[in-house]
């Protein structure tokens, strides 16, 4: 096989959350109501709109999620014979299929810093330059980078209008594949709902005042916008470093391509640690009351009365002193920086269930008083089978809007703790790290501003299509606000 | 009142008990002192009489729960547990890596966390209910759409953001205040205006969203609708009635967190070079010093703490229905 492939723990909890969401999929379509609630998502502009944003981002997480090692070329063998028996070696270094796609960005590396689409470095450095006469003459100035630019040889002059010839490349097939896909989808309506083509186009764009139909005018709007801002960028960053180099002459757009998948794992897998916790618990507690709702009050009264940052602080710092006095459990770097950042998603959400449980608890309590629960106990079902069918279906939503509004602070919350020096592994591309590696090159002089602003400008658009998300599903599946 | 406050306090003892073991289990339990030592000494120099001498120095070297070796009542006193951790409840924190002594060290620190963290409560309180009100009160109207658009971009940009681009724009670019340092006493204002703008500036977003939310629903209640219907202004609606109701809620958020301005911001004060406590934290996570993180998780408890009993006696303040009896 040309590769390995290698099952790092956070791949397969992202993979384990795809299957479940696809499940969870199937099943919402399956119930009217819950499908309907999810319409109304869909049916706001805002709520396709992030929509699309976060697939986007997500499916960029996907692909980082698939690990391999590369397969080393065959050694030259001293003998003959040894050759076709020896087991194949494979590089230490474990890749994605999004390193794979990426080759160029990952390992076209220049000396140091360089601004976004330079073909020369950022600080003047000490050249041998051969005079017309001959001789050697040193001389001060900014060296030509390796790769950024490199296709134009000698020609520099030529950067303008070949940087200009890639944008106006990119923006055509922009305008091309987005014509494209609108056209299918309007087709596809046509069929759908038997009506013209013209009709359906119609359609797309002014829905009918009644209609609940998605609102695909949103959708075509934010690919549009997406489009225009994504393929340039494809077709320039083959040549030019499109978003400039950090310090070691690594490519920042391939950084921030990376940290997505880091932001998503610290999103999705710590609610998935806050789940069961917070829904068992707190359904527990308001449903059973007596010595159980004490219990459970005191755990997380006690849990919530620690500032989180200090907890997380002292959690991450006990895990520091496991990693270190361990080196023998993990194979590689990677392996290690994976599970470093799957504990940080454990101890975040350890510390942050309370508010659901909380929030559970109330609710419960509630429900617990009505007729039709009291009808279930009258009958003799069995309390978990209450809690299970009768309660927990009528508490979901609660647990839904919960979560989509902890994931954007998560993401935040990354940054500020891999600054502090409590977040994820130093070696793992994250916001938090880039931020962090970054933050005194504001003092340089020329001023070094394209991997800040790069990653929070990056770290602000997920998050902010994660905020209004969050904003339309709350509006989606409360029932106070319908 | 007085029987409800000696309720409460006493319920505070089992959860600060909770607390202790908690961080006592982190500490000692979850790594041995042996592994600190490791951890400290760096690879190199571990040897078994290094690990011996690092552990004898810090006291380390007892049992954990229960000392065999000792007579009578020291058989519970010599133990980690006891010098460690039962300790902090009497307000002894032990020393430092450094050899300083904690207490002293926190004492001394919590004049410049106070001076940042209690003009940027204030500010931050009345700037964001005000914003809060005017939204409200041009409820339905563009002001109130594009307000929460901003709020809700304000909230999506990372606190970093703000610290950095706050730093580079108004101390790099404009020169009009240092970009970080402190110094003792009034001249502090010029060192403290930079951070205490950001803290404002940063907590806008959520904080303006979430009051507005509040006055919306206190709005759409009975009375108001009342108190319109004989004749008032909508002004006197909103000041007299509206605000007044409000508060109950806000005071939930806002009251709790009033005991923890003590322990300053982590971020705001290692960007700003504030000899704070925040700082001290971020310092001793940075040197892992580990009796320092374990004396701030127990004093932010303790202060949370207080924070939840002060919430309870703030609501019988504002709001004469409620009585602890």
């Amino acid at each position: 096989m040309a590769f390995l492939p290698v099952f790092l723990w956070s791949d397969l909890v992202i993979w384990l959350l795809v299957a479940a969401l696809g499940l969870l999929a199937w099943g919402v379509a399956r119930t009217p109501p819950l499908g309907a609630a999810w319409g109304r998502v869909l049916h706001s502009r805002t709520g396709m709109a992030s929509l699309a944003v976060l697939a986007l981002f997500v499916a960029v997480g996907l692909l980082d999620s698939a690990h391999y090692r590369p397969r080393l070329a065959d050694a030259p063998q001293n003998g003959q014979g040894s050759g076709a028996g020896a087991a194949p070696a494979y590089g230490v270094e474990v890749l994605s299929l999004l390193d794979a796609l990426l080759t160029p960005l990952r390992t076209q590396v220049e000396k140091t810093y360089s601004a976004p689409l330079a073909t020369r470095a950022y600080a003047k450095e000490m050249q041998e330059v051969r005079q017309p006469d001959g001789s050697l003459v040193q001389q001060r100035d900014f060296p030509r980078l390796k790769f950024g630019g490199a296709h134009l040889g000698s020609e520099e002059s030529a950067w303008a209008g070949d940087v200009a010839r890639r944008l106006l490349q990119g923006y055509g097939l922009a305008i091309l594949l987005w014509a494209a896909l609108a056209i299918f989808l309007a087709g596809r309506l046509a069929r759908r709902r038997q009506c013209s083509f013209r009709q359906s186009w119609r359609e797309l764009w002014r829905r009918p005042p009644t209609s609940t139909a998605p609102a695909w005018d949103a959708l075509l709007l934010t690919l549009a916008g997406l489009f225009l801002l994504l393929t340039p960028l494809l077709a320039l960053a083959p040549e030019y470093h499109v978003l400039g180099t950090d310090k070691v002459g690594q490519d920042v757009l391939y950084q921030i391509l990376k940290s997505i998948r880091t932001a998503l794992v610290i999103g999705l897998v710590t609610t998935l640690v806050t789940l069961p916790v917070g829904v068992l618990l707190g359904i527990a507690a308001g449903y059973f009351r007596g010595w159980v709702d004490d219990l459970i009050q005191y755990l997380y009264t006690t849990l919530s009365s620690i500032p989180g940052v200090l907890l997380i602080a002292a959690a991450v710092l006990m895990m520091q002193v496991v990693i270190d006095t361990h080196p023998e459990w993990f194979a590689t770097a990677a392996e290690r920086a994976d599970l470093r950042l799957l504990a940080l998603c454990f101890i975040l959400g350890m510390t942050s269930w309370t508010g659901l449980a909380r929030l559970l608890r109330g609710e419960t309590l509630k429900l617990s008083q009505l007729e039709y629960i009291q009808a279930a106990q009258a009958f003799g079902v069995s309390s978990w089978r209450i809690l299970l069918r009768h309660i927990l279906p009528n508490v979901m939503h609660i647990v839904l809007i919960a979560l989509v509004m902890d994931f954007s602070g998560l993401v935040l919350a990354e940054a500020v703790l891999s600054y502090v020096g409590i977040g994820v592994d130093p070696t793992m591309i994250s916001f938090g790290t880039m931020i962090n590696n970054a933050r005194m090159e504001l003092a340089r002089e020329p001023m070094v501003w394209w991997s800040l602003a790069a990653a929070f400008v990056f770290m602000f658009i997920l998050v902010l299509a994660a905020n209004l998300f969050a904003d339309v599903v709350r509006d989606a599946f409360d029932p106070r606000a319908a | 009142m007085l029987a409800y406050l000696l309720r409460r306090l006493l319920y505070a003892i089992p959860i600060l008990i909770g607390v202790n073991l908690l961080t006592f289990a982190l500490f000692f339990v979850v790594n041995t002192p042996d592994d600190m030592a490791r951890m400290q000494l760096g690879v190199k120099r571990v040897t078994p009489e290094a690990i011996a001498k690092w552990k004898a120095e810090r006291g380390y070297d007892a049992p954990l729960f229960w000392n065999g070796e000792a007579a009578g009542l020291e058989k519970a006193t010599r133990t980690i547990f006891f010098t460690k951790s039962a300790r902090l409840f009497v307000g002894d924190f032990g020393a430092a890596e450094d050899g300083r002594d904690i207490a002293t060290e926190i004492r001394t620190r919590m004049g410049p966390s106070l001076a940042i963290a209690i003009p940027t409560f204030i500010l931050g309180l009345l700037v964001t209910v005000s914003l809060a009100l005017l939204l409200a009160f041009f409820r339905a109207t563009a002001l109130d759409f594009w307000g929460v658009v901003a709020c809700v971009a304000m909230m999506s940009i990372s606190g970093l953001f703000y610290i950095i681009g706050g730093q580079w724009l108004i101390s790099k670019v404009w020169r009009l205040v240092p970009i970080s340092g402190y110094v003792e006493g009034l001249d502090a204002w010029k060192f403290l205006l930079l951070p205490v703008a950001i803290g404002v500036v940063a907590g806008i977003g959520s904080s303006a969203r979430w009051y507005r939310t509040i006055f919306l629903e206190e709005m759409g209640k009975d009375y108001v609708r009342t108190a319109r219907a004989k004749g008032l202004s909508e002004s006197v609606v909103m000041f007299r009635h509206v605000l007044r109701n409000a508060m109950i809620p806000i005071l939930t958020g806002v009251v709790v967190v009033i005991p923890l301005l003590f322990m300053g911001s982590l971020l705001t004060e290692s960007f700003f070079g504030i000899p704070g406590l925040g700082s001290y934290t971020i310092d001793a996570i940075n040197a892992q010093d580990f009796a320092v993180v374990r004396s701030m998780v127990f004093i932010g408890s303790v202060l949370y703490i207080a924070g939840l009993i002060l919430t309870d006696i703030s609501y019988t303040l504002v709001d004469p229905r409620i009585r602890f009896d």
